[in-house]
């Protein structure tokens, strides 16, 4: 439990995309979310949480928008576009070859 | 692009919101903590603790909206310099074209923008004009008219439009005393003038109202490079006084060295002094120059002078022997010009032609590249196919493309800028002497730019054409490219057509290029046939000198001492004939005046034609070379005894009473005040104003002569010897000639040493010089137009090696196989051809004025082009097509 786990390159920006499918959320709470969804395996640096948010938006994947949280704190929430809806579907269909043909050539190494 | 610009702008707002983002995290951390239950200082320094460094990652975050796209950028730079390097040879050809073309346009940019562009030397120079009239009224007279002193006190005192006004005339001064006696250039002055151009003199002062009025102490002002080059830049030379003409003359000034005056290069600057109580109206030899007031335009400043013309007819006396009606029925014209125009003349048009030839130049080799580029580009389209397929963006592949040819359009531009500054040294050295500003040209930050912007235009120019044609997103044709693996049968007829269009191009602009040329060397041919009127003109050594009237008073000891001058030039070994005369046919001053003949009836008012006037002593033609066509020659004892006889040519005999024989023995006479003079000899005619212009009608006055215009007897004290000798030219010869005039009078100047061959070659300079770089032009345009003719033709033999290989072994001979590539170059030439012949019919007509007795559409021209490009397609076709017949079709179809 104590272990934790780097977040390979490139796997962030699929973290941050399924967690915006849930709906709109700000930095702190995907974050959190990725976090709690990962049984703490999965810490995100804030120093390439934002960078990532950011890159994202300059895709045209996420929107942003100033608004209020439910403790009725400011925050900017992101959200998915259509667009990022879609690069979503692809790098899921992607990570999954990944992973389907990491774990084929691990296998038949064992 | 536009995008990036955004975004730019948009940083510094971002940077604010980034922040406010970021602390605001920083909040629902920090309450999340004491809701957890921490105290509010542990939760504040708690979040920032696992929240690490603030301003870093603030910064991190902005960079997002940088770093990547130059980063990119710099990567695709980096990509292209690669392929560039693994392709020596293409990147070398290529580079080699664009330097060529960039490099030649740049030059001539250079040339164009410091002679057409660039204002003149002086303040507020838009406001600068020159006055001069027209006078449509005059029997063949189609020149502009120069001001009348009369005119420079009329239109200094009742203008409403000029600033400044003065008049100015050219002329030579000799100065002794200081050194050699020296025959000096001069300008000749009023006040206004340098006050007009507004240049204040480096030391001293302007010449002033004072300084134009006889009777008072005569002054000079020196230009800088007279004043370094005799007084070693001394200052206390200002008030001294020097001996101009054998008067003394106080140094009233110095100008500074970045001083020009418009069209001269005079050592002094004299007043010109008239004598307001002795003028009439006539006398038309002054240049006006005016600065006119502000916000005035030519037109109203034209008007102005319609508004003073009447004005100076009626309160000025008429020149003896003219009546009023002359002056009425010469229809007289205000003609107001910029005085850039004056100054820049007609050069302008050449100069705009050579911009558009080489424009055309850089063209043809942009399509050369963009063929070039292609061939490579249709051989990584598999590259393309695989990398597309893997998510490269097409944009992406496009701008790697894009930004490898605009690398190649930098670099060629660059060492382009390196040729053009060599090539300009060489321009400079072998261009016209008349190419007016000529010391201003040189690569300025404007030509810099021009240089910039073209390398960048041509990059995207011939890039543009490959991304079209593979980048663009057609996942159909990738598909296809993918599959075949680059090895299909035969190429798609789209990707043909680009090439073909390419070289179709290129022949169409070579054609018109090389018909330019063409009619340029027809033009030089044309010239080269005609008879000027003199022969062998490297052999007649031309001296000048003059004869102040301080020195020599009487106008018969001049023409003796010149008599005995000539005698002593005829006796230096290897002179064939000597003579003397007012001025040597080429030379640019000559005069003119209307000429009546006895037998003619002239109705009150109606003006005789002008005539070009020569004042020669007696072998002044046979010194020429002129042909004496009937009568005799002048003697001494005509001049000697003051008779009254004068010599025509052949067309002003032709033309008056119908032949030379006719014009014997009739009488003519420049105006009522003089007798009558006999023509007791016809000349053959002479191009004396440049070989390209029409012979003028001349009449040939006696040297030396009695009663014309008011002066008793009248002598040529300016002029020039005639030495007709087989080592004209030579320096032992001219150290000789020059000692035999000294022997008589050693303190004569004897200045402008030249044949008359160098005037030759002036006069011809605007034409050789044109026709020089048109043949440049077109020679490149040929070479690159064979270059693209082979290279299409050659791509095509090894794209179809598969198909020759299938006809030949289906019983195809090599020579069908041959003939079919030679065709199908001749075809891609016959295109450009026809399409080049309309294109030129439409430009050519542009260069008219630069055309001597041959017309833009001449046909010989267009004919013998089409027949070189024609054939020059066949040469470029032969080699890849035998390549083509040489096949084996066993290996042809194994090779897959």
């Amino acid at each position: 439990m104590s272990e934790k786990l780097d977040i390979l390159q490139g796997t962030l920006d699929l973290l941050i995309l399924r967690t915006l499918q849930w709906g709109p959320e700000h930095g702190h709470g995907i974050g959190q979310a990725i976090r709690a969804r990962s049984d703490d395996l999965l810490q995100v640096e804030h120093g390439s949480l934002y960078p990532a948010l950011h890159r994202l938006r300059r895709e045209g994947w996420i929107e942003s928008e100033w608004g209020i949280t439910e403790n009725n704190q400011r925050a900017k929430f992101y959200r998915l576009t259509a667009a990022g809806k879609k690069q979503l579907t692809a790098e899921e269909t992607r990570w999954k070859l990944f992973v389907k043909t990491m774990g084929r050539v691990l296998r038949s190494q064992e | 692009m536009g995008k990036r610009i955004l975004w730019w702008w948009r940083r510094k707002q971002d940077k604010e919101e980034i922040e406010e983002e970021l602390r605001a995290h920083l909040a629902i951390e920090e309450r999340e903590r004491s809701l957890r239950g921490a105290s509010p200082e542990e939760a504040r320094l708690g979040a920032r603790r696992l929240f690490g460094n603030q301003s870093r990652i603030a910064e991190e975050t902005r960079d997002v909206w940088r770093i990547v796209w130059l980063e990119e950028l710099w990567q695709d730079v980096r990509y292209g310099v690669r392929a560039l390097r693994h392709n020596p040879g293409f990147t070398a050809i290529a580079l080699l074209t664009l330097a060529i073309g960039i490099g030649a346009n740049t030059a001539i940019f250079s040339v164009v923008n410091r002679v057409l562009i660039q204002p003149l030397p002086y303040p507020g120079a838009d406001r600068l004009t020159s006055v001069w009239q027209l006078a449509p009224g005059l029997p063949s007279f189609t020149r502009k008219l120069n001001c009348a002193p009369t005119m420079y006190f009329t239109y200094r005192e009742q203008n409403r439009t000029f600033e400044k006004f003065g008049v100015w005339s050219t002329g030579g001064a000799s100065v002794t005393g200081v050194g050699d006696p020296e025959q000096l250039h001069a300008v000749f002055m009023t006040y206004g003038v340098l006050d007009a151009l507004g240049v204040q003199p480096a030391a001293g002062r302007w010449f002033s109202e004072a300084d134009d009025t006889p009777g008072t102490e005569e002054t000079v002002i020196l230009t800088n490079w007279y004043w370094m080059k005799r007084f070693g830049g001394d200052a206390s030379v200002v008030g001294r006084t020097l001996q101009v003409d054998s008067r003394p003359h106080r140094v009233i000034g110095v100008m500074p060295g970045d001083f020009e005056f418009p069209g001269n290069m005079p050592e002094l600057l004299l007043p010109e002094r008239f004598e307001r109580s002795k003028l009439f109206l006539g006398n038309f030899s002054y240049t006006g120059l005016a600065r006119l007031k502000a916000g005035v335009t030519i037109e109203q400043a034209d008007a102005d002078v319609a508004r003073m013309l009447p004005i100076w007819r009626d309160s000025w006396p008429l020149p003896p022997g003219f009546n009023k009606a002359f002056f009425t029925n010469a229809r007289m014209a205000p003609y107001v010009r910029k005085l850039k125009d004056d100054v820049v003349g007609d050069i302008g048009s050449v100069l705009w032609i050579l911009m558009g030839t080489i424009g055309l130049v850089l063209l043809i080799a942009c399509a050369n590249v963009a063929n070039l580029l292609l061939v490579r580009a249709g051989g990584r389209q598999q590259e393309f196919a695989i990398r597309a397929a893997l998510g490269a963006g097409w944009g992406r592949i496009a701008r790697e493309l894009l930004i490898e040819s605009l690398l190649l359009g930098v670099l060629g531009g660059a060492l382009g800028l390196g040729l053009a500054s060599a090539s300009l040294r060489v321009l400079m050295a072998s261009g016209p002497d008349t190419l007016p500003r000529q010391s201003e040209i040189g690569i300025d930050p404007l030509a810099l730019v021009f240089a910039l912007a073209v390398s960048v235009i041509s990059g995207l120019l011939f890039g543009v054409i490959p991304v079209i044609k593979y980048a663009a997103p057609r996942i159909a044709t990738r598909g296809e490219a993918l599959r075949t693996g680059g090895r299909a049968l035969t190429q798609s007829r789209e990707r043909h057509r680009a090439r073909n269009t390419l070289v179709v191009v290129q022949v169409a602009l070579a054609l018109v290029l090389l018909v330019g040329s063409g009619l340029m060397i027809r033009t030089f041919q044309a010239l080269r046939n005609i008879a000027p009127g003199f022969t062998a003109p490297g052999t007649i050594q031309l001296l000048h000198i003059s004869i102040p009237e301080a020195q020599v008073k009487e106008p018969d000891r001049v023409m003796r001492l010149q008599q005995e001058m000539a005698d002593k030039l005829a006796a230096i070994p290897g002179v064939e004939t000597v003579s003397f005369g007012a001025a040597a046919p080429l030379e640019g001053f000559y005069s003119s005046n209307v000429v009546y003949a006895q037998d003619k009836v002239y109705t009150s008012g109606e003006i005789a034609p002008i005539r070009s006037f020569r004042f020669v002593a007696p072998g002044y033609l046979r010194s020429v070379g002129t042909p004496l066509v009937a009568g005799r020659d002048l003697t001494w004892t005509d001049l000697y005894d003051k008779r009254d006889v004068a010599m025509v040519s052949e067309n002003m005999a032709r033309e008056m009473w119908g032949g030379p024989p006719a014009a014997l023995g009739k009488y003519i006479r420049e105006g009522a005040g003089e007798p009558w003079r006999e023509v007791v000899g016809v000349a053959a005619d002479v191009h004396s104003e440049g070989v390209y212009r029409p012979a003028p009608t001349t009449v040939y006055w006696p040297a030396l002569m009695n009663n014309f215009r008011g002066n008793q007897v009248q002598a040529s004290r300016g002029g020039v010897f005639l030495v007709r000798s087989s080592r004209a030219g030579t320096e032992s010869f001219l150290k000789e000639a020059r000692g035999a005039i000294w022997s008589v009078n050693a303190n004569l100047p004897i200045f402008e040493v030249e044949t008359v061959e160098d005037l030759d070659r002036q006069s011809m300079a605007r034409t050789s010089f044109t026709l020089v770089m048109l043949a440049i032009a077109g020679g490149m345009a040929l070479l690159l137009g064979i270059i693209g003719i082979y290279g299409v033709i050659s791509y095509a033999v090894t794209q179809r090696t598969r198909e020759i290989g299938i006809r030949m072994a289906l019983g195809a001979r090599p020579g069908a196989v041959q003939r079919m590539f030679v065709r199908y170059a001749l075809i891609l030439a016959a295109m450009g051809v026809a399409l080049g012949a309309v294109a030129a019919v439409g430009l050519s007509r542009l260069m008219k004025s630069l055309l001597f007795e041959v017309s833009p559409l001449d046909p010989v021209t267009y004919v013998a082009v089409a027949v070189v490009l024609v054939m020059a397609a066949v040469l470029a076709s032969y080699l890849p097509a035998r390549r083509a017949a040489a096949v084996d079709p066993l290996d042809a179809l194994r090779a897959e």
